[in-house]
């Protein structure tokens, strides 16, 4: 055996070109007159991809009329490109970079550079679609994620690696309102590490967000009821016969399906609830934590509960029903739904075309969700303060930055955000992301996603001839080029000049012109264009 | 850069009270029950207010006295006078195993019962008080101050009857008696009795919230975030920086015309007021080198605040990482107690160079010790008889209570205690701090003074 002389070199593992998915356009989706005046979205048919069983609901309203059908055959505006067939009540402004750029931050984490312009090509209803309805699971590309020495996440595991393994999702999804989706159900159904005895029931129900955020709300909040995580963050698990708890109750009313003040439910409502969600339980041991989550006939309350008025032997898939098909829900889940997306709420005239939306298609997310998405208020309106998880990965996905530290887990938590920690069950307060705390964490949030791109300024290779233009068309070209308001760069290009008139010596022209990248750098970073969605 | 928050080896339910612990510290958010009967930790009902301190350089989170102007709370530490004597307790967080940091690596029981933990003979540097026993070699850094004379090692402190919970034996180390439900700190009635209405710097935590031991009745107590101030760092350094601020400034004073660019006005240009007025605040250097980490950093600056004369009675801090070790112990440990050593190292060494030694005492302790047979992964679980160190230029450097040995364990198989938490404490209260511990710690005549202060 020969002896090599010198250590061996791994191979260097090759650089994976971040492919780009074609983004999938949905063939069957169509806006046709319902007949009486109004327009109706056909593709809700569920005939995109099966023949839907018999009995299986239609989607919105009764089946077309021969004559709308016939309608419908009639060809679109010549303006509008032929899969960008808009309903008359949605948005009919342009559809450019702005408007794609607006739609990618909200119904994700922002674009990777050339998205935006990919978007724009697809027109406003095939835009939104095509974050709608991904299609097949999603797929993550770029390097994996890593911790602060070099390893694979451990997310069940270790402290904070939850949120780290998220926070990579959002940045390398290529369905990224399915993660933004259940970044609002998690903020919705807001459950947290605190109360939960493993962190992977944490990430479970997250997972549970993902799989069913597009469908049916009374299915993922029959999902949600009996979740392991949540079975134990509201006591479900503690619920029985003779010694019913109601803590569970009374949140899925006021914060999940119905509102508090609103006249919906009387404190004998939510008693009879608790009732009927009795009989949940799971095992316990120092080892695996809460497991073994199980209905348990033997404690179920079988007797009869008069919820809303309604009096049955209510079990806990009834309770959850009731809830949502109270007259006050449809109401109470489009303006909730409306506000992750839209900071002011709707006028009662939208807000009553997204009920009938909600209700005529049996009670199906994903109608009233594209609804929102193509509507005049969501690219008209003023915008809306990032949450803190959304600004770091939309600046990692500008920079092309994998998840290498483990520093965002407490940053994040700084600027208030720490996943799988909300601060209670009502969720986040999306009023109250910015003071001086959290306010400074955003800037050091900046101040560690550029530690990798910002230019080091002593070491002499900075050009020492770049000018103040020169200056600021490269920090905005590394931050992915997002636009920036005119008043914004007047004051870089400012702040670039006033930088270069403290050159004096011959050895600062490259290190102050360094630094001079630095803060334009940081600056645009925590400026309201990067803040603001 | 960043802190280790990894807790591999710990037992999540543990591991999710501590932080429940910490939050309910903050005040006011109060404690959800964890474990039937788990004590409520003290000082869980105080409020919290912020408090931005000039005169101090510090940005504080102040308990208690909710009562008193913030605005008095500068005029109090501006005259409270710097107090003579300081005590530092430093908190191994989870049960450290004090079979290794005190190991009787040379016993053929111990070999038995740790095939797989033990230290071999040899592998740290020796103990000189005991020869049955060596120190971890992690511990190195406490061993050579323990050659100075300068280290009392309590080999297996405790109290009868110990309970195996984390949270009701650290609850009994906190309040300083074995009872559930006393909502003030031993050293918080201390600071109660001793302190002043208007000087929250009296009670320190240098975590972030407020350690539980020494949250008080009356008097102000605090809790600071980072000895560092409130900064904005950045890849920006001087005279290019200011101008950056200045832009910083000017982005949060233009006019807004929406409600979220009000938010981000607003915060900005607050943002900036604040970095201005803490300009400067925890810029502090220090005579000696310290290790790079947060916990030396957190040392490194409370020497320097000592040295600047700042009114300090009593300091609480964590040791790095966490110990309960009931998987993969070994790792952890090492690298761990290897810190928290050194950090008190440099502590000490910084604290002789300003000649400020002989007013600071630091207490290392921890709510229990591990269980002497090591478990089936690679771990150990909770025991009873911990370790205790008390460590300065005036600790007397004399063991108290001797090894127990492990031929007699425990009805639970645990080490037995040789000396008792409270006898530490009273000693430190009469003989460091100079108040009678009759008024501070319940059925304070029963316990054995052992001496801790040279004479």
């Amino acid at each position: 055996m020969t002896i090599p002389q010198e250590k061996p070199v791994a191979a260097r593992p090759k650089t994976r070109r971040r492919k780009r998915r074609r983004v999938w356009k949905d063939k069957h989706f169509r806006w046709v007159p319902d007949g009486q005046g109004d327009w109706k979205v056909e593709a809700y048919l569920f005939r995109h991809r099966h023949k839907p069983k018999a009995g299986h609901s239609r989607g919105p309203g009764k089946k077309p009329a021969r004559q709308a059908q016939a309608a419908a055959a009639t060809p679109a505006p010549a303006s509008a490109p032929p899969f960008d067939q808009r309903p008359p009540d949605a948005y009919q402004g342009s559809f450019g970079t702005t408007q794609a750029v607006r739609l990618l931050h909200r119904a994700g984490f922002g674009p990777v550079p050339g998205q935006a312009e990919q978007l724009v090509s697809l027109g406003l209803v095939g835009a939104v679609q095509s974050l709608t309805r991904p299609g097949g699971t999603a797929h993550l590309s770029g390097p994996a994620p890593r911790d602060d020495d070099g390893n694979p996440l451990a997310p069940g595991d270790a402290w904070g690696h939850d949120h780290l393994w998220w926070l990579d999702r959002m940045v390398r999804t290529d369905q990224p309102l399915v993660e933004r989706m259940a970044l609002v159900f998690h903020d919705w159904f807001a459950t947290s590490n605190a109360n939960v005895s493993k962190t992977q029931q944490m990430i479970d129900q997250s997972n549970l967000f993902r799989a069913r955020c597009f469908g049916s709300f009374l299915d993922l909040f029959k999902a949600v009821t009996v979740d392991p995580a949540m079975l134990q963050w509201l006591n479900g698990n503690e619920n029985r016969k003779g010694s019913p708890n109601e803590n569970y109750a009374r949140e899925m009313m006021e914060l999940f399906s119905l509102g508090a003040d609103r006249g919906a439910y009387s404190e004998e409502d939510i008693r009879e609830a608790a009732r009927a969600l009795t009989g949940w339980r799971n095992d316990w041991s120092s080892e695996l934590g809460a497991y073994n989550f199980r209905f348990d006939p033997k404690r179920h309350d079988t007797g009869n509960k008069t919820v809303f008025g309604n009096t049955g032997a209510w079990g806990w898939e009834d309770a959850c029903r009731l809830c949502v098909e109270h007259p006050l829900h449809p109401s109470f889940f489009v303006e909730k739904l409306w506000s992750y997306f839209i900071p002011a709420p709707p006028s009662a005239a939208v807000r009553d075309q997204l009920t009938a939306t909600y209700a005529g298609s049996g009670r199906q997310i994903l109608p009233v969700l594209e609804a929102i998405l193509t509507s005049p208020e969501f690219y008209e309106g003023p915008p809306m303060v990032k949450p803190p998880v959304v600004h770091l990965a939309s600046m990692l996905r500008a920079l092309g930055r994998p998840i290498d530290t483990e520093a965002w887990i407490y940053i994040c938590d700084m600027a208030g955000q720490q996943l799988f920690w909300p601060p209670n069950v009502s969720g986040w307060d999306d009023d109250r992301w910015l003071d001086t705390s959290t306010m400074r964490a955003r800037w050091l949030m900046v101040t560690y996603a550029l530690e990798e791109i910002a230019p080091d300024t002593w070491n002499d290779t900075y050009s020492t001839t770049e000018t103040p233009d020169e200056a600021l068309a490269k920090a905005i070209a590394s931050w992915g080029s997002p636009a920036l308001r005119d008043e914004h760069r007047a004051e870089l290009l400012d702040l670039a000049k006033r930088s270069e008139k403290l050159i004096v010596a011959n050895w600062q022209k490259g290190p102050y012109r360094a630094m001079r990248q630095n803060a334009l750098l940081q600056l645009i970073g925590v400026s309201p264009d990067l803040i603001l969605q | 850069m960043s802190p280790s928050h990894r807790h591999h080896a710990c037992c999540d339910g543990y591991t999710r009270s501590q932080l429940l612990r910490s939050a309910a510290a903050e005040a006011g958010k109060g404690l959800p029950a964890i474990e039937p009967g788990m004590p409520e930790p003290a000082g869980t009902g105080l409020s919290r207010r912020r408090f931005l301190s000039r005169s101090a350089g510090l940005a504080l989170a102040v308990y208690g006295a909710s009562k008193i102007p913030l605005s008095a709370f500068e005029t109090g530490i501006a005259q409270a006078a710097p107090t003579d004597k300081i005590l530092v307790s430093v908190f191994f967080d989870g049960g450290i195993d004090s079979l290794n940091v005190l190991a009787p690596a040379g016993d053929t029981r111990y070999q038995q019962l740790r095939p797989n933990l033990k230290l071999a003979p040899g592998s740290g540097p020796a103990f000189s008080e005991d020869p049955s026993l060596q120190w971890h070699p992690a511990a190195s850094a406490l061993a050579t101050l323990h050659g100075e004379g300068k280290v009392s090692a309590f080999p297996a402190i405790g109290y009868d009857h110990p309970d195996q919970s984390h949270f009701t034996s650290r609850h009994y180390y906190e309040i300083g008696e074995l009872q559930v439900g006393y909502r003030t700190g031993w050293l918080g009635r201390y600071l109660d009795a001793v302190g002043d209405s208007e000087n929250p710097l009296q009670g320190l935590s240098l975590d972030g919230s407020l350690s539980p031991m020494i949250a008080t009745a009356e008097k102000p107590v605090a809790a600071i975030d980072s000895v560092d101030g409130y900064d904005l760092w950045s890849h920006v350094d001087s005279p290019v920086q200011t101008e950056m601020f200045n832009s910083f400034a000017k982005l949060g004073s233009l006019p807004a015309d929406s409600p979220a660019m009000g938010q981000v006005r607003r915060a900005t240009s607050q943002t900036d007021k604040l970095r201005q007025d803490l300009d400067g605040v925890g810029d502090f250097s220090s005579p000696v080198e310290y290790p790079d980490n947060r916990f030396a950093h957190k040392l490194a600056g409370l020497a320097a605040y000592i040295a600047f004369g700042l009114p300090m009675r009593v300091v609480t801090v964590r040791a790095p990482g966490g110990y309960d070790t009931h998987a993969d112990q070994a790792g952890d440990l090492d690298e761990n107690l290897r810190e928290t050593c050194e950090g008190i190292l440099a502590f000490q060494r910084d604290l002789e160079a300003r000649g400020l030694a002989d007013r600071v005492m630091v207490e290392m302790w921890s709510e229990f010790g591990r269980r002497p047979e090591e478990n089936g992964s690679l771990g150990t679980d909770h025991g009873a008889a911990g370790c205790a160190f008390v460590i300065g230029s005036q600790a007397k450097g004399q063991m108290v209570g001797e090894f127990p040995g492990l031929t007699k364990l425990d009805e639970d198989d645990n080490l037995r205690v040789t000396s008792d938490f409270r006898g530490m404490y009273c000693s430190l209260l009469e003989q460091w701090l100079g108040f009678d511990a009759e008024a501070i710690i319940p059925g304070a005549a029963g316990f054995v003074r052992p001496t801790l202060v040279k004479p």
